[in-house]
């Protein structure tokens, strides 16, 4: 579903920060990305999302060639993704709610259509009291659950998920863990970069790890 | 544990009442966003009064054009070799005389003194004065009598007649009046110019400061007609506002300054004003005009926003 073969990354005339990247994702698996912090984890869920271009090499996203896709169909193939940011990316001036409900509402659906599943979802990860609140007044761990929310409410065949246990307690971090298996479960792709070795340890699963720009499969 | 899988259409579970559902999805800047709803309403009022100045200016030049086509004057100047008294009467015989004159009339002598008042004061003897004397022809509307021929004829039966057929003033005052609507015309034009770039400028403003926010929607599979269509509802919002606070304060301006120009009818300048303008009014046509503009500005900040939006989507990716 994900294929990257010999990627490439410069910023600019910056030097190569991703360096020969070969790796694949297969539907309804479940990997790590890990590495030191700055070796690239983000950058790599980047090109993922089309958010960024590759210098060279090919990236193909659900049989696309990622550098030959119109505007409609990057839509079409961000729909089938969903992504928790590092810094969680809610949009402050909506509520926990409309955050959340945010995907479903890009797609034009109407908002009684999917209020209950929101609601059911937000009380699930333990934000059912919180969902009328706006993020700057959320702490971290409720932002990144928000977040995670986010992610999943478009039941996406691939979720990205940028170090979603890095602000909350080893017990949420547990049980957010255990909503990701059962994500793949139900089959999903799942790929969550984060460099806790304890949350690793967890759930056995292939790593790719990433160090100074290259790639290896740890499995 | 569960993921949400299925819908419980039944229990439906109880939201907050305070939850807030479907805020707009781009930040509403609410100084920024009022600014331009200010300077829209400027915009507007100006526009708008200057529609309604070319509208006021239409209808008196219709009114001018309606009296005064349909009449013209014959002056017979007095002269003391001859009976100013029966040039009149030969005069009014050969124009009556005339197709499609539908009625030739002599001003009585008090009348025309009367005219002269003004200027010399009441209660002067005139008789003593060689002041010329009127004939008001009225012709039937639609018809048009060969002038210059009667003029020839005139001046040789009655040398001390002059024909005024009102032409010259009629060309001058639609000149001035023409004049008047294109230029209030051409400064709606530059108004509406101006409220389209400021619109341009707050887009491009409102995007560089949601640049967060509009790549979040689209990592979230928003497509750029979706998000252009956020902006664009909010700009027609703001347009809106500022379009109908413009115009109401343009109807406003023009209903109080009809108000002040009927309270000045008695005196000689409302007769002046009367006679530029008719009654200063500017009728179902003006008000529609100027609601006409307010809804053009709306409609064009919408538009130019939308096509901002999409622009700059287009660059960004």
């Amino acid at each position: 579903m994900v294929r990257f073969e010999n990627v490439g990354l410069r910023y600019g005339m910056g030097p190569e920060v991703l360096k020969d990247i070969n790796f694949s994702i297969a539907p309804r698996s479940f990997q790590y990305l890990t590495g030191p912090s700055g070796a690239g984890k983000t950058t790599l869920m980047r090109l993922v999302l089309m958010a960024l271009k590759p210098t060279r090499g090919l990236v193909n996203l659900f049989g696309h060639d990622s550098s030959r896709l119109d505007g409609a169909t990057v839509t079409e193939l961000r729909r089938r993704m969903g992504v928790v940011f590092q810094d969680f990316r809610l949009l402050d001036h909506l509520t926990v709610y409309e955050n959340v409900a945010l995907p479903l509402r890009v797609l034009g659906k109407e908002e009684a259509s999917y209020r209950a599943e929101v609601v059911e979802l937000l009380r699930w990860v333990g934000l059912g009291e919180r969902m009328h609140a706006v993020p700057p007044i959320l702490s971290g761990g409720e932002k990144q659950r928000a977040a995670i929310a986010r992610a999943l409410i478009g039941r996406p065949e691939l979720l990205l998920a940028d170090e979603p246990t890095g602000n909350v307690d080893p017990a949420l971090g547990r049980r957010l863990l255990r909503l990701f298996m059962e994500l793949q479960a139900l089959g999903t792709a799942v790929v969550i970069a984060t460099h806790d070795l304890a949350l690793m340890d967890l759930y056995d699963a292939p790593r790719l790890v990433l160090v100074d720009g290259h790639l290896h499969v740890d499995s | 544990m569960s993921i949400p899988d299925e819908r419980h259409e039944g229990a439906a579970p109880a939201l907050p009442p305070n939850l807030r559902r479907d805020q707009p999805l781009v930040p509403v800047d609410s100084i920024a966003g009022r600014a331009l709803v200010a300077v829209i309403a400027i915009l507007t009022f100006l526009a708008a009064l200057s529609a309604g100045a070319a509208v006021l200016t239409a209808r008196a030049s219709e009114q001018w054009r309606g009296t005064i086509a349909d009449e013209m004057t014959i002056q017979i100047r007095p002269d003391s070799r001859r009976d100013i008294e029966k040039d009149v009467s030969q005069a009014l015989s050969l124009v009556r005389a005339l197709d499609g004159v539908a009625a030739a009339d002599a001003v009585p002598k008090a009348e025309s003194d009367k005219l002269l008042e003004p200027w010399l004061g009441a209660g002067l003897q005139l008789v003593e004065l060689p002041v010329p004397r009127l004939i008001v022809v009225k012709l039937r509307s639609g018809t048009l009598p060969d002038m210059a021929a009667f003029a020839a004829k005139l001046r040789i039966e009655v040398p001390s007649a002059i024909l005024d057929d009102h032409r010259f003033w009629m060309t001058r005052l639609s000149a001035m009046a023409n004049t008047i609507i294109l230029a209030g015309t051409g400064v709606v034009l530059l108004v509406l110019a101006a409220a389209a770039l400021a619109v341009a400028f707050a887009t491009r403003g409102a995007m560089a400061g949601s640049r967060d926010s509009v790549e979040v929607l689209h990592l979230v599979g928003a497509d750029d007609a979706f998000i252009a269509h956020e902006f664009q509802s909010r700009f027609l919002r703001l347009g809106l506002r500022g379009g109908a606070t413009g115009g109401v304060a343009a109807i406003v301006v023009i209903t109080i300054l009809g108000w002040i120009a009927s309270g000045w009818s008695g005196g000689p300048e409302g007769e002046q004003l009367r006679a530029m303008f008719g009654t200063f009014a500017i009728g179902w046509s003006g008000y529609l005009a100027i609601a006409g503009v307010a809804v053009v500005v709306a409609v064009i900040a919408g538009l130019v926003s939308r096509l901002t939006v999409r622009h700059y989507l287009r660059a960004l990716s």
